[in-house]
């Protein structure tokens, strides 16, 4: 079954990693880095990526064939996607485990979505 | 021969080349990846320059060197300034084969791996499948299967697995472990709807394929011809199962004049034979409800009274959440839909289903049925939600 582990950020967590010294923002990243790499080495990693800041979104409005676009950020969205990772691994209890690894879990700003399978079979 | 046919020829050869390699020399990860280098050689050179008058001694003979130069240069890494005595090149003709097959499934199927691991290995090493087409039949990039591969050979290794049948205790928990990875298999396949499809082995063909190989080595053991059985008798209906655009058919709606009668056929005989001659277990007990279904040329006619004393056995000796929703839609369909309706709220008190989505959809059918079009509009729109398939939920979604 393939996951995708979203995870957000919104001001107060910005505001902590600002306040990080140097060797907790380090402690941090390399958490990542392990995370990212033991995923890779077991096979469950299809792909992960961190992105940019809100501020560099643009969002896209199409009107009568023609596309439109806002800069961001947008002043009514709380949290943010701040990066993602998207897994495939044995049972639910395994991506949660993997979730739990993300730093930002702290904060509860991690959450597991599970993604649509193409099967067609098990059912009716 | 056509290039369908060479490589239908080259997935049969590659179970009993490794095993030939893995008895000779040892080593069934640096084996795998041996072997696996000469299926790609004579992908490449069969179609162009004609099948080999032995294609299975040239396949040994070509992945025996290959390993030869993967344990020199292995070797040279280590220590290179130590003389190797380098094994010599095999006999380019093998003796007739001892059946490695059964053994490869035990060893991809062993229990020190994660599930993910032992379907990938499973399809590599003796479905002969290359990592490319692993990795286009599961969804998932070619580095994530290369990568499961890998480690599962580690594991392998690492856990001293031997390249041997497990001990007569263990062979009943292990043959079990290689069906579930089969079954598994089996159920991601899927009907892809797009003009990509042509590119993909199907995976239900593959279980299918490997399933009728275990048969082959197994015949006595009643679960594996009750699983192969279950795979044909489901198989068959695919024809009917999707409409072209690739929304689902329910088994009520399809038509079965688009069935497979030969895969019925088969399947019938298989589980009717199992059913008599060995002891009673799940898959053969699904196959046979699977049968029931496929013997009605009408749904109409479908026999439900049996299907019910079917589920009843299942629901004795392997009990489980899905079993009892199964087992409620055949009590409806003998005993009135209100009556099933009776039954699933009992059901509801299993932890396992309780805001489970099959639970919605068959309380949705069963309201459907029973004339209550609003409330089951209701309930498809919440199966629809929690539903982890997406063209279950499509379906779910045209119902509400």
């Amino acid at each position: 079954m393939k996951y995708l582990v979203l995870i957000y950020g919104n001001p107060m967590s910005r505001g902590i990693w600002e306040r990080l010294t140097e060797e907790q923002r380090a402690a941090g990243l390399q958490a990542y880095t392990e995370l990212t790499e033991s995923l890779a080495a077991s096979g469950e990693l299809i792909v992960t990526e961190a992105l940019a800041d809100p501020s560099a979104g643009k969002r896209v409005t199409v009107q009568d064939g023609k596309a439109m676009t806002t800069d961001g950020p947008f002043a009514e969205v709380k949290e943010h996607l701040a990066g993602f990772y998207l897994v495939d691994c044995d049972s639910v209890e395994r991506a949660v485990e993997v979730a739990s690894r993300v730093p930002e879990a702290e904060f509860g700003m991690v959450e597991v979505r599970p993604v649509l399978s193409l099967s067609d079979l098990g059912s009716l | 021969m056509t290039t369908a046919e060479i490589e239908g020829l080259l997935r049969d050869l590659a179970p009993q080349v490794l095993g030939t390699l893995v008895r000779r020399h040892g080593g069934f990860d640096t084996c795998e990846d041996a072997v696996q280098e000469a299926l790609l050689a004579a992908a490449v050179q069969w179609p162009r320059d004609g099948v080999p008058a032995n294609p299975r001694g040239w396949l040994v003979t070509v992945a025996s060197r290959r390993l030869i130069e993967l344990f020199r240069s292995e070797a040279a890494r280590r220590r290179r300034e130590e003389t190797v005595a380098v094994q010599e090149p095999p006999d380019p003709d093998p003796a007739p084969a001892v059946d490695d097959t059964l053994t490869l499934l035990m060893l991809c199927c062993h229990p020190s791996l994660t599930q993910v691991s032992q379907v990938a290995l499973t399809l590599r090493a003796v479905g002969g499948l290359t990592t490319a087409e692993i990795a286009r039949a599961l969804l998932v990039p070619e580095a994530t299967v290369a990568q499961r591969i890998s480690r599962a050979k580690q594991r392998i290794k690492a856990d001293g697995a031997e390249f041997r049948l497990p001990p007569d205790a263990e062979r009943a928990e292990r043959v079990a472990a290689v069906l579930r990875v089969l079954y598994l298999i089996f159920n991601e396949g899927y009907t892809a709807s797009s003009g990509a499809a042509l590119q993909r082995v199907e995976l239900s063909t593959e279980a299918i394929r490997l399933a009728r190989q275990l048969h082959e080595r197994l015949p006595d053991d009643g679960e594996v011809t009750g699983l192969l059985a279950l795979m044909l008798l489901t198989d068959a209906r695919r024809p009917a199962r999707t409409r072209p655009d690739g929304g689902l058919v329910p088994l009520a709606e399809q038509d079965r004049g688009l069935w497979d009668t030969a895969a019925i056929a088969e399947g019938i005989a298989l589980v009717t034979g199992a059913l008599a001659s060995t002891a009673i277990g799940p898959y053969q007990l699904q196959a046979a409800i699977a049968a029931v279904h496929d013997e009605a040329t009408r749904a109409g006619d479908t026999d439900w009274q049996q299907i019910l004393t079917l589920y009843d056995l299942l629901a004795g000796i392997a009990p489980g959440p899905m079993i009892t929703l199964n087992r409620v839609v055949a009590y409806a369909m003998v005993h009135g839909p209100r009556a099933g309706l009776d039954r699933l709220a009992e059901a509801e008190d299993d932890p396992a289903l309780a805001g489970h989505y099959r639970l919605a959809a068959v309380r949705a059918h069963l309201l459907d049925l029973a004339g209550d079009r609003a409330a089951a509009r209701q309930q498809y729109a919440l199966a629809a939600r929690r539903t982890l398939s997406l063209p279950e939920r499509r379906y779910l979604e045209s119902r509400a």
